[in-house]
């Protein structure tokens, strides 16, 4: 467990960072900031490293600090590494982000008054998820108030030795899944299936806080690279719901399952008995068989013909699945995937490019 | 709890809420008790059909463009009862806000209102907006200076945990949002009385809700809602 959260908490996107071009003010303007951003961190924290770049070019007044990535303005409360993944369908090295120091949209994006703003938008996401997995926000409101500025600031600076100290006080729990932990598809690690810290309560927790970012393509592409570039947040749809787990004995629970579940109008109808198909039956995958086999770049395609009727060709393709930067298989258990690669405030960022065929999408 | 008389304009749209029957229940309510007022709608989120789950029908409770005025005078926000008349169809020169009572004092505030679940925790959470009559949104401070004097107080002294500016579910455009963290304790408060939850009881959710969170941002429920009908 302790190997993929470093993995996690070390990985770090490289940023040239612009000034927008009607805030230059001198000759020649300044050149570009380059930033290793942390991607479990959130970009209004990399001011005090961009700023001095800047700070002589700026034009007189106050700073409202905003990114914009190809236009589109930045939610400066979604984390650097989401944010990567999702604008990024071929991942542009180092990525190249404008700031700008005045003419905050602030009809489009929430005021953001420095690092204040993002601590308590972290600490209120933490609550949220703590509401999640134990169906109350006790363990987040008793802890005190210097140990949540030493959670946020082990945040601020990347560091998980800190954080693991500090989060021990939090009892996050971890989902249990006795196939996985059982099954050979996990590794050694994960069969620890323990909170990181040793003051943790192992809970069989039901539900995983998540956060999912869908991109509904319309226009089919081959590589990553002719991906339309995503010009409105109107785009993304974005859905924060708990996922609902529902173990059944010898059954996997599986990231594929997993966002079906999240977008069941896409994925198929609610669950009707199976009709001899097969004997397993697991939540929402009735039409899953064991033909049904992902590729090594997550496009899962359900070859199965739903029990409605309706062929292959209606349903939806996954073609980009994203977190923390990795495409995880999609038959990996939810279990390991939630525990592993979610972010400090519990939550579980993931990025999908879905293609649904335009007799389902309105 | 005294009736609000808020004057008919705003555009509707006809919404169910989580659970269906009490968003149902609610907006006839409302409509029964409130007849001069406009009626709670239902938005359905058809822009973005991916939302559309098994169980609930994915939308939200809206109200939208209700006037309130606040004078500087005075310190609790209400709703003058006279300014009804100000939004008579015949009356082009209601428009106006300057005509409106000739009082400077006088400030029209239009807010909208948008009940939406959250699924995280389970209960339904307040969002709105408030403008001025030339469309202009209001900041927080100035929200704040509408809102009944109690709630300006916690608002003050809880800055980040009680109103917050969040992003809309759906419209991807900031709004404010009452924090909902502690609305499933007042819930269980209300219906620890309730011996079984039976349908009228579940019917009542929602004007349960409304009256606790409403008077927080000066919409009153006149008290024949929350009488069984």
């Amino acid at each position: 467990m302790k190997e993929a959260q470093e993995f996690v908490w070390m990985g770090a996107i490289p940023l040239q960072i612009h000034l927008h071009e009607s805030e230059v003010t001198t000759v020649p303007p300044p050149p570009p900031a380059l930033i290793l951003a942390p991607r479990i961190g959130y970009l209004p924290l990399l001011l005090p490293l961009i700023k001095p770049y800047f700070s002589s070019t700026l034009p007189p007044g106050v700073d409202t600090v905003w990114f914009e990535y190809k236009g589109l303005p930045l939610k400066w409360y979604i984390p650097t590494g989401v944010l990567f993944d999702l604008l990024c369908a071929e991942p542009e090295r180092p990525w190249n982000l404008t700031i700008h120091f005045r003419g905050y949209p602030s009809h489009l994006l929430i005021p953001c008054e420095g690092e204040d703003s993002v601590k308590w938008n972290f600490i209120n996401s933490l609550k949220e998820a703590d509401y999640i997995i134990n169906g109350n926000c006790k363990n987040v409101m008793h802890m005190s108030q210097s140990d949540q500025l030493e959670l946020w600031n082990s945040v601020v600076n990347a560091n998980l030795e800190a954080f693991i100290r500090s989060s021990s006080k939090l009892k996050s729990g971890t989902i249990e899944d006795d196939y996985a932990s059982k099954s050979s598809l996990s590794s050694q690690k994960s069969q620890k299936m323990i909170g990181e810290a040793d003051t943790s309560v192992q809970t069989k927790t039901g539900k995983v806080p998540v956060r999912l970012y869908v991109w509904n393509v319309s226009e089919d592409f081959g590589d990553m690279e002719d991906a339309p570039p995503i010009d409105s947040w109107d785009r993304i749809s974005y859905v924060n719901r708990p996922l609902e787990i529902h173990r059944e004995e010898g059954k996997c629970f599986t990231l594929h399952d997993a966002i079906k579940t999240l977008l069941p109008e896409l994925f198929g109808k609610k669950r009707k008995p199976s009709e001899g198909e097969n004997d397993e039956q697991s939540f929402g995958s009735e039409e899953e068989t064991k033909n049904n086999r992902m590729t090594e770049e997550g496009e899962g395609n359900i070859s199965q013909p739903l029990e409605t009727g309706s062929t292959a060709d209606d349903d939806p393709e996954i073609k980009l699945l994203r977190i923390q930067g990795i495409e995880p298989k999609l038959e990996t258990p939810i279990s390991w995937v939630a525990n592993h690669l979610r972010h400090p405030e519990n939550f579980l960022h993931v990025c999908v490019y879905i293609k649904v065929p335009s007799a389902k999408s309105l | 709890a005294g009736n609000f008389q808020f004057p008919e304009i705003g555009s509707l749209h006809l919404i169910r809420c989580y659970p269906p029957a009490s968003a149902q229940a609610f907006a006839e309510k409302w409509k029964l008790n409130n007849p001069a007022y406009p009626p709670w709608t239902w938005v359905k989120s058809l822009e973005v059909p991916i939302f559309a789950t098994n169980q609930v029908e994915e939308g939200y409770l809206s109200l939208e463009n209700v006037c309130i005025v606040k004078s500087n005078d005075d310190e609790v926000a209400s709703c003058v009862e006279g300014e009804a008349s100000l939004y008579d169809k015949e009356d082009e020169e209601s428009t106006d806000s300057a005509t409106l009572s000739g009082n400077d004092n006088v400030q029209p505030y239009y807010f909208d209102f948008h009940i939406i679940y959250s699924a995280s925790f389970r209960v339904p959470v307040l969002y709105f907006r408030a403008y001025c009559s030339d469309g202009r949104s209001l900041g927080l401070n100035e929200i704040e200076s509408v809102l009944p004097a109690n709630s300006a107080k916690v608002l003050l002294e809880s800055k980040w945990t009680f109103i917050t500016q969040e992003e809309h579910p759906y419209l991807n455009r900031p709004w404010c949002k009452l924090h909902p963290c502690g609305s499933s304790d007042w819930m269980k408060l209300l219906f620890q009385a309730v011996e079984k939850v039976d349908r009228p009881a579940m019917e009542l959710y929602l004007v349960s809700w409304f009256s606790v969170v409403g008077p927080v941002i000066g919409l009153g429920i006149p008290i024949q809602m929350l009488k069984e009908p």
